[in-house]
């Protein structure tokens, strides 16, 4: 028999999920997380769960993984020393960047510079050039490239970048380079960044090229470990991670373009809400995740995410494509504070973080955060479920005391200020992924996970008016979800850059089928026959001259014979819908892209038993929130108990073990056959 | 107010107390909505300008046109006050011509849109935004003509009119106006760009009028205003002195030969009320650098440099206009009188930032800021193709050193305009006809002192195609200044190198320079000024940026700082440099200018290559006359 095995990192727990492929039957488990070697508790719980399912390791033939080693590599500043090698006049490239001081006018009076990935002085250019259109303009100088590389070995860099001007066209001269350099350093990871982003735009392409050569080392490093690991406990099936656009790449593409990995932990919650929630039919989401110093949100339109094509990490924003996660500076460890002079109140983007964290923690936190507020109000029970930890009110309650003395405002009052102020800076973010792209938050459901998204989500709903608000069991098992029910995926694209004028059904038809054919080829090549591989195709179009192409899809039957009037008719369409207008100017064909998906795994999500609808077996105790500017009764109850079809009525507060939901007044959850909490206004009943 | 708004419904706005919460979700959904102007536009626009620079302005205003958010502060003051037709809803408003509206936009290049949120029949905000468009015609490809001497040599004058009437679009008129640029698809899309981000502002305030009702948004906003105003009245009270305080700064030609003209301030408070004068400016110049500076975006860029240096917690709005009160001269170069021309007032806005900068930090040199790259110059190539016979038309502009600060050095080659980057050099190549050969910023061009000034920019084009440039800069002749015993920076320069080996230093502000394939132009924008005694830096710090190509061995020295063959700090001879240097040197004074305009002239020919500019008290003033006449 063949099983698929879903892994999550998390802070505290990692979690499994096994999968018969046949059956789709489901075993889970979690082990604690080992931090110093994340991978200890990776092969630990393989062979748990492997021992639970009473199967042996090798029966695993996929093996689907979400890590965050790239991104903590970037966000603790301990990836490699890198060094990068320029056309001649270029040094500077990373340095100049793209001339952007944040702040608006006058921002630069208070800028602080972050330091460049690869340090100027472990930058060299040589002489070398290529034209615009690709042509030799200045022959690769060989034996100063041979200097300059012996110069840098006294930088003691641990991964080299190449990146020359140009080489997005062609990258002859970037490839005789990395030959060289291999000479020269046999052992150093080399990257070209004709490999790892060829597209126009040097500082883009130079700093992605970087960003993947500093994460490289620990990458392979991890991946490798863990490779031998799994192998000597018996798995040789297909490994694969999660990148960060929620598609996989095996270890070994892993380790070569780690670049792709850097939002591979929040990808893996967004694919697993997706997965979740579409089992019950839903398939427009806004999802909202939820952690200690930071929201992630993204959107899902009839099952599929929106991409983008940058990722975002700390100060780093390289070209990967990755899902279309925002993330804004809102979280439970978010700091409340009132400026001198003008008596605001402000929430964020200052974070407690894990130390010394919320004043609740009693870890030594003294300023007032968002948990705290939580706690003020009662959204967060002082005895946590299952929890280790005691929440000390009090002390979180004389922390927004100063608020509200400052502000000359009742405790309950400031406390709800943070909790609304945090809301609304979640809310500008969940803004720009669907009204800023033209979609109506109305016509979605808003799926909310993490640590504390559960808090949050039904004022959010509110806010939004996204009904149902959609709370999936725990977040572990979530991404553990989102990592084994992810597909294999091969993508193809080829730039046009052309206006329609200049091209033809025909040419285009002729694309699409040399596309369709790669993309078969490499999905086969992991193991995916060809019946059971589901290719669709996608435009990049916009008028000439705009800096952003919008996506389309379009279809290879018929596309030879009107495919271009059809798009450009839906590319009118949709830049009206996007930008309220649309023009007379020639349209220009960007990009073609295919992508080919493996099989879906038949996963049987297990179902609650029934109850009755009274949810009064699950009740904890009574309790008392604050909302809507008074104090109600409220009833806690544990998620644990509660069955099929039970109605929750609010104010109420559903716990579990490692996160809490608030059901404000007025409004009701249902318990799905799945187990999802589906909140609506008590009004729309 | 003349402009008369038409409003179905007359029910008066009713003022309602606002809880602090619900003040700040309203300050932040603004914020929001302004975010989502700028995504707009800069993914829809087309000219390289907008779209790769930002050189756009949005802005988010109440209904009684006062700014909300946004950055130069409110463009409507001027506009209400002189508009004799009437608004309505589903009027869109389009205009260009400074004059028509006080300056709140200084140059014809600036296409405004002015868009009346209506709800329920009543105006209840105003949504604008601003884009310097690549051409609008007139003598030279750009619009910018250095030599103009009149506002009618600098293209298509737009008065403010109704690009929509009550929804409906005026395509004549439109059709009249794209008829006179140069670049008629990138102005179409542009203005497009511009409407359209002004529309979804509108409809985010429409939706906050509903969600929170339409008497609480206009409360919370006029209370935003307000809370600003105390703010910004405690923050005056408190850092500005009874004392007067003045500083004077230069542009250092106009295009013509004549120069410097003198840009001087006065400052002190009168109660709670600041005085900005600026009496001992220049009078107007017969060519394009005046610049007509409205007094509200004066206000605006004297409070953000206020809130910036002292506090930049303050989110800034109109709210403190009250408390400012600025005197500008009439028929001088800051209050230019029609028809005088207006096109090249880039050098003058950048002035103005350094001489505010200059006179807060005056009595607080630890708030003071050193000169910097205090303007935008402009590289502007325009040809066809020899195969083709394609027109092309680029405008670019560069960026240089910023200023050393209290906070640290000043970023090398980087933009002080807000929300500016460059151009990609692979973009300009792939649909220009050049070749960036070098990109880079100058070794030790940022002033010495504790906290080095920000380094220029050494850009190098190569011409692959016959072509005309025209270029503006300035800070040729008079240096970024340092404070607190920092150096001043590098002064910018232009050096043309034709294919057959022949140099030629170029002017600062010239048009109609004709480049043939092969010929080579090396720009290089000027340093920021240094802040704080360079003796004083760590020595280490020097040696890092001599690794780093920064400074070079020969630059450390101005720091007292003594580098050994192998890169490391030469300790003993360093502290002997230092000792002597700092016998030599004397006294430090606050503002180092690298010497009197006297001095700089005597020098200008041998440091720079170009002479020194004339008096400007010199020169024939007929037009002016007739001007005013």
């Amino acid at each position: 028999m063949a099983y698929r095995l879903g892994v999550d990192v998390g802070g505290t727990f990692t979690d499994l999920l096994l999968i018969e492929d046949e059956t789709g039957e489901t075993f889970r488990d979690k082990v604690p997380s080992t931090p110093h070697d994340p991978s200890v508790a990776v092969v630990n719980g393989t062979l748990k769960i492997c021992a639970k399912a009473k199967i042996d390791p090798k029966d695993v033939q996929l093996f689907m993984h979400g890590t965050t080693v790239a991104t903590n590599t970037v966000l603790t500043s301990t990836g490699a020393k890198v060094g990068l090698v320029t056309t001649d006049g270029y040094r500077q490239v990373l340095h100049i960047a793209r001339s952007f001081v944040p702040g608006g006018l006058a921002g630069w009076i208070v800028w602080n510079k972050p330091p460049l990935t690869a340090p100027l002085e472990s930058t060299v250019e040589v002489p070398e050039r290529i034209g615009a259109d690709g042509s030799i303009v200045t022959p690769l100088d060989e034996a100063a490239l041979r200097t300059a590389l012996e110069g840098l070995k006294k930088e003691g860099i641990e991964a080299l970048t190449i990146s020359f001007i140009n080489a997005y066209r062609n990258d002859v001269h970037e490839k005789r380079a990395g030959e060289i350099a291999r000479d020269i350093f046999p052992d150093l990871p080399i990257s070209l960044s004709s490999e790892v982003l060829p597209e126009m735009q040097e500082y883009e392409r130079a700093l992605t090229t970087v960003a993947n050569s500093y994460v490289r080392p620990r990458v392979a490093n991890y991946v490798r470990n863990l490779k031998a690991e799994l192998n000597k406990a018996g798995m040789n099936g297909q490994m694969n991670l999660l990148r960060s656009d929620a598609g996989l790449m095996s270890f070994e593409k892993a380790q070569d373009h780690p670049v792709n990995l850097l939002m591979s932990g929040p990808a893996g919650g967004v694919a697993g809400a997706m997965w979740v929630c579409g089992k019950s039919g839903f398939g427009n989401l806004l999802t909202v995740d939820v952690g200690g110093t930071s929201t992630d949100v993204a959107l899902i339109e009839n099952g599929q995410p929106r991409l983008a094509r940058e990722t975002e990490c700390g100060d780093l924003k390289v070209r990967a494509t990755s899902l279309d996660i925002r993330t804004v500076g809102a979280g439970g460890g978010s700091i409340a504070f009132v400026p001198e002079l003008t008596k605001a109140l402000r929430v964020g983007p200052a974070s407690a973080g894990a130390v010394p964290g919320p004043v609740c923690y009693s870890r030594g936190g003294t300023k007032p955060t968002v948990t705290d507020a939580n706690v003020v109000l009662g959204y967060l029970p002082e005895e946590l479920l299952g929890g280790t930890m005691r929440l000390d009110r009090p002390a979180a309650s004389a922390s927004v005391q100063v608020i509200a003395d400052t502000l000359g405002i009742s405790v309950q009052e400031a406390a709800n200020g943070i909790y609304s102020i945090a809301n609304e800076t979640m809310m500008g973010a969940l803004r720009l992924i669907s009204v800023q792209q033209g979609y109506d938050p109305r016509d979605f459901a808003l799926v909310a996970f993490g640590g504390a998204g559960p808090l949050h989500a039904n004022a959010l709903g509110k806010l939004l008016g996204s009904w149902p608000v959609i709370v999936p069991p725990s977040p572990g098992v979530l991404c553990a979800f989102g990592d084994a029910t992810t597909r294999l995926r091969a993508e193809r694209a080829k730039s046009i850059g052309k206006p329609f004028p200049d091209v033809s059904n025909q040419s285009v038809a002729d694309v699409l089928r040399e596309l369709h054919a790669a993309v078969s080829k490499e999905l086969l090549a992991e193991g995916v026959p060809v019946a059971e591989q589901e290719i669709s195709f996608e435009a990049g179009v916009r008028y000439s001259g705009q800096a952003f192409e919008v996506s389309l899809p379009v279809a290879l039957d018929g596309f030879a014979a009107d495919g271009l009037e059809n798009l450009g008719a839906a590319f009118d369409k949709e830049h009206e819908r996007l930008f309220t207008f649309c023009l007379e100017s020639d349209r220009e064909l960007v990009t073609v892209r295919a992508t080919a998906l493996g099989k879906a795994s038949a996963i049987k999500l297990e179902k609650l038993p029934e109850g009755n609808g009274d949810p009064s077996a699950a009740k904890v105790r009574d309790h008392a929130i604050w909302a809507d500017g008074q104090e109600h009764p409220a009833v806690i109850y544990d998620r644990a108990k509660l069955k099929a079809g039970d109605r929750v009525i609010g104010p109420a507060i559903i716990c579990e073990m490692d996160s809490t939901t608030v059901l404000l007044p007025d409004h009701v959850a249902e318990v799905d056959p799945y187990g999802l909490i589906l909140i609506r206004p008590l009004a729309a009943q | 107010m003349v402009a008369q708004i038409i409003q179905t419904n007359p029910t008066p706005f009713q003022k309602i107390v606002i809880d602090p919460i619900t003040l700040d979700i309203i300050e932040n959904a603004l914020r929001n909505a302004r975010a989502e102007m700028d995504a707009t536009l800069f993914r829809t626009a087309m000219s390289p300008g907008i779209r790769e620079q930002g050189d756009a302005f949005p802005l988010i205003a109440n209904h009684e046109g006062k700014m909300v958010v946004g950055q130069f502060g409110s463009f409507l003051g001027g506009f209400l006050k002189n508009y004799k037709g009437t608004i309505e809803e589903g009027d869109v408003i389009w205009l260009s011509d400074p004059y028509s509206v006080e300056g709140a936009i200084s140059h014809l290049n600036d296409w405004l849109i002015i868009l009346p949120v209506f709800h329920d029949g009543r105006l209840v905000a105003w949504t604008c935004h601003f884009g310097h468009q690549t051409d609008v015609g007139g003598k030279v490809p750009g619009s910018l003509p250095t030599d103009a001497t009149s506002i009618f040599q600098e293209g298509i004058r737009i008065p403010p009119i109704k690009l929509y009437r009550k929804g409906v679009l005026n395509e004549d008129v439109l059709e009249l106006v794209l008829n006179n640029t140069r670049t008629r698809d990138w102005c179409r899309s542009d203005l497009n760009a511009i409407i359209a981000s002004c529309r979804i502002a509108g409809r985010r305030i429409v939706e906050m009028c509903k969600r929170f009702q339409t008497d609480i948004y206009i409360s919370a906003v006029d209370e935003l205003l307000e809370r600003n105003k105390r703010a910004m009245a405690k923050l005056i009270e408190t850092s500005i002195s009874t004392d007067k305080v003045s500083f004077e700064d230069y542009i250092c030609d106009d295009g013509r030969g004549f120069g410097p003209y003198k840009l001087r301030a006065t400052m002190w408070r009168e109660g709670e009320k600041v005085i900005l004068d600026w009496e001992g400016t220049s009078p107007q110049s017969e060519s394009s650098i005046n610049f007509y500076l409205n007094e509200n975006m004066l206000k605006m860029f004297f409070g953000i440099y206020m809130i910036m240096v002292f506090d930049p917690q303050i989110l800034f709005n109109d709210g403190f206009y009250d408390l400012v009160e600025t005197r500008i001269p009439e028929g001088s170069l800051l209050k230019p009188k029609y028809p005088a021309a207006l096109s090249c007032r880039t050098h003058g806005i950048g002035r103005v930032f350094d001489v505010l900068g200059a006179l807060l930090g005056q009595r607080t040199p630890e708030f003071l800021n050193a000169a910097g790259f205090s303007s935008s110059p402009h590289l502007m190539l325009s040809g066809s193709y020899r195969g083709s016979g394609k027109y092309y038309q680029l405008f670019q502009i560069g960026f240089g050193g910023i200023p050393g600060r209290p906070f640290g050095d000043g970023p090398d080659g980087h933009s002080l305009w807000p929300n500016f980057t460059n151009v990609p050099n692979e973009f300009l190549e792939a649909y220009f006809p050049l070749r960036i050969e070098r990109y880079e910023t100058i070794p030790d061009s940022g002033g010495p002192g504790l906290h080095r000034g920000g380094n220029g920019v050494r850009i190098s084009y190569r011409f692959l195609e016959p072509g005309a440039i025209a270029i503006h800069d300035d800070r040729w002749f008079t240096y970024p200044w340092g404070v607190n015993g920092g150096e001043p920076g590098w002064r910018s320069r232009r050096v043309l190198i034709r294919a057959n080996g022949v140099e030629e230093v170029l002017a600062a502000k010239i048009d109609d320079i004709q480049v043939r394939p092969g010929d080579l132009l090396i720009f290089d924008t000027w340093g920021g000024g240094g802040w704080g005694d360079p003796l004083a830096r760590d020595p280490a710090l020097v040696a890092t940026d001599v690794k780093r190509g920064l400074v070079t061995v020969d630059g450390a020295k101005r720091y007292g700082v003594v580098i050994a063959a192998d890169g490391s700090v030469d300790a003993v001879a360093t502290a002997a440099l230092r000792d002597e240097l700092v016998t030599k040197r004397g006294e430090i004074g606050l503002f180092n200018f690298g010497g009197t305009i006297d001095e700089l002239r005597e020098r200008c020919l041998t440091e720079t290559g170009l002479p020194a500019p004339k008096d400007p008290s010199l020169q024939n003033s007929v037009l002016l006359e007739t001007a005013a006449a």
